[in-house]
């Protein structure tokens, strides 16, 4: 596999204010990479900057093998291979949904068929609606059919499901990983940690503009060695057990109850409480 | 697709945008012919031999026409497009920034062609407007038209860079226009303002688009009233294609896609 991104030691200064200060990571091609971290983190000026919105104070960045702060005259080629989806928008508002699809259709040396994006993101029910009038969720599938109507190699997607029911979400994970399937590269930034669980292949977690760790979700902070909780019922409450060997731990529960063992449960702690554990630790 | 076509295509979306705001279409298109009929109708008086102040102010709407249409359309909506996203999402794209303003070009002269449209119709069915009797004058008309909406544009387009927010951009917007208008011979007969009011709105393009309008649409023996007695056609050309390079210069340099 090559790689798609390459950040060094990345840095950006707001005023006095360092919002990044010294990121690094390496983004293969084909996966899906998750960015973790509170708000004010420095995710979205991290993102921003490898979309080239963003000029840069210091380090070297490679986005598709572009310096994407100094593309010059190879902006647009290089744009035509990165899809981007930003965070919240209101613009368009009088247009209809199939007009906006089918008008950035024309932007791309490579678009794909405006009418089955839509159909892809769900949106057919409403293809000749107003944007305006939609609500959103409805909207965040728009933006993702603009992301992705250019085929892009690179998909960026900034907090992309947020305002989304269940349903709605389960199936953008599908569509993400039919993306991915595709051979896309995905750049995601999310608060929902069950969704960088769900779709990230590898996840970094920023604090403070700088990377606390990069891992696979199911590694991240030592998840996979983490001591299981047991808890069960006896002598009138519930009893808790902090276990590294909860197979054996409830093999002896089992004799000792001769059989069933009351309201049995044993967990490892989610991705959810790692996360939680390693930005409290820094604060 | 090629920057041309694309350019084409992005006019097609602004003017289907533009037709669907119910208020923009009132407030480019109607408003300036409301004014025609309260102004028309309320100051009637002749102010030469021949020539009514109703032909006169309608003269001078043609004018702030090109203004409304090109600058002040374009510096109230640019920083509400930047507001909502529409320009950085456009910026994330492989459109090509060119394309993005032959479409808001593309806008601008075709209000401009129903505005000034509307106001000839008007002006000629209702207050004694007499259309141009000789080619010349077309094509004097013509060149002010063009030159005027070229002008109107990118000074637009430029003073959209330096406002700060869409919400606010009326507000900073509509006074000025409004004010250029009292100082540069619309509302009032240029002749009769203060000099030094004169003097300062010679530095606008507008005061010189509404004198090479009255140059158009008036007798020429108007001219003697004009300050200086004579229609100055050629020192206007020079100060819009001034204000033009000026402009285009201005606008290159101030104009953001987003808000950082």
């Amino acid at each position: 596999m090559s790689t798609a991104i390459e950040v060094l030691d990345l840095r950006k200064k707001y005023g006095e204010h360092e919002a990044v200060a010294g990121i690094s990571l390496s983004i293969e091609q084909g996966e899906i990479y998750a960015i973790l971290g509170p708000n004010g983190a420095g995710k979205t000026t991290t993102v921003e900057i490898l979309e080239g919105y963003r000029d840069r104070d210091g380090g070297t960045v490679s986005v598709l093998g572009s310096d994407p702060g100094a593309l010059g005259v190879h902006g647009s080629a290089w744009r035509n291979r990165i899809g981007i989806v930003l965070q919240s928008t209101s613009d368009a508002a009088e247009l209809t949904v199939a007009e906006t699809v089918h008008h950035f259709a024309h932007y791309y040396t490579k678009p794909k068929d405006p009418d089955s994006v839509i159909d892809l993101v769900g949106l057919t029910d409403k293809r000749d609606a107003k944007i305006r009038t939609l609500s959103g969720g409805q909207r965040r599938r728009l933006d993702v059919a603009l992301g992705i109507i250019g085929s892009p190699e690179i998909l960026f997607l900034d907090e992309p499901t947020t305002g989304f029911d269940p349903e709605a979400r389960r199936a953008f994970w599908e569509l993400i990983l039919s993306l991915k399937a595709e051979g896309t590269t995905i750049v995601l930034t999310t608060h929902y940690l069950d969704e960088a669980e769900a779709l990230a292949d590898r996840v970094a977690v920023i604090n403070a503009g700088k990377i606390l760790e990069i891992a696979t979700p199911a590694t991240l902070g030592g998840r996979h060695l983490a001591k299981a909780t047991i808890s069960w019922h006896e002598d009138g409450k519930s009893q808790n057990k902090l276990s590294d060997n909860p197979t054996q731990d409830v093999i002896e529960l089992a004799q000792r109850f001769h059989g069933e063992v009351p309201e049995l449960s044993v967990t490892r702690p989610s991705l959810e409480d790692i996360y939680l554990t390693m930005i409290e630790g820094q604060a | 697709m090629n920057t041309l076509r694309l350019g084409f295509q992005r006019g097609k979306i602004e003017i289907k945008q533009f037709l669907r705001q119910r208020e923009s279409v009132i407030f480019t298109l109607f408003f300036p012919v409301m004014l025609l009929f309260i102004f028309g109708s309320v100051f009637k008086d002749t102010i030469a031999p021949g020539v009514t102040f109703s032909q006169y102010f309608v003269a001078g709407m043609i004018a702030s026409g090109l203004v409304n249409s090109g600058f002040q359309q374009l510096a109230i909506n640019i920083p509400m497009e930047r507001d909502n996203g529409a320009l950085k999402r456009l910026r994330g794209t492989p459109m090509s920034p060119i394309a993005f303003f032959i479409g808001k070009a593309i806008l601008v002269f075709l209000s401009m062609i129903a505005q000034v449209f509307m106001l000839l119709l008007f002006g000629t069915l209702f207050f004694h407007l007499h259309l141009p009797h000789s080619s010349a004058l077309w094509l004097r008309f013509t060149w002010l038209v063009l030159l005027g909406s070229a002008c109107s544009t990118v000074l637009g387009i430029a003073l959209a860079g330096i406002i700060k927010s869409g919400r606010g951009a009326p507000a900073v917007v509509s006074p000025f226009v409004i004010i250029l208008q009292f100082i540069s011979g619309v509302f009032f007969v240029f002749s009769n303002l203060p000099s030094w009011m004169q003097h300062f709105a010679a530095i606008f393009p507008l005061k010189w688009l509404t004198q090479g309008m009255r140059s158009v649409f008036l007798p020429d023996s108007y001219s003697y009233k004009e300050v200086t007695h004579h229609w100055e056609v050629g020192r206007t050309a020079v100060v819009l294609v001034a204000w033009l390079i000026a402009g285009t210069i201005l606008a290159s340099r101030s104009f953001k896609w987003s808000r950082q």
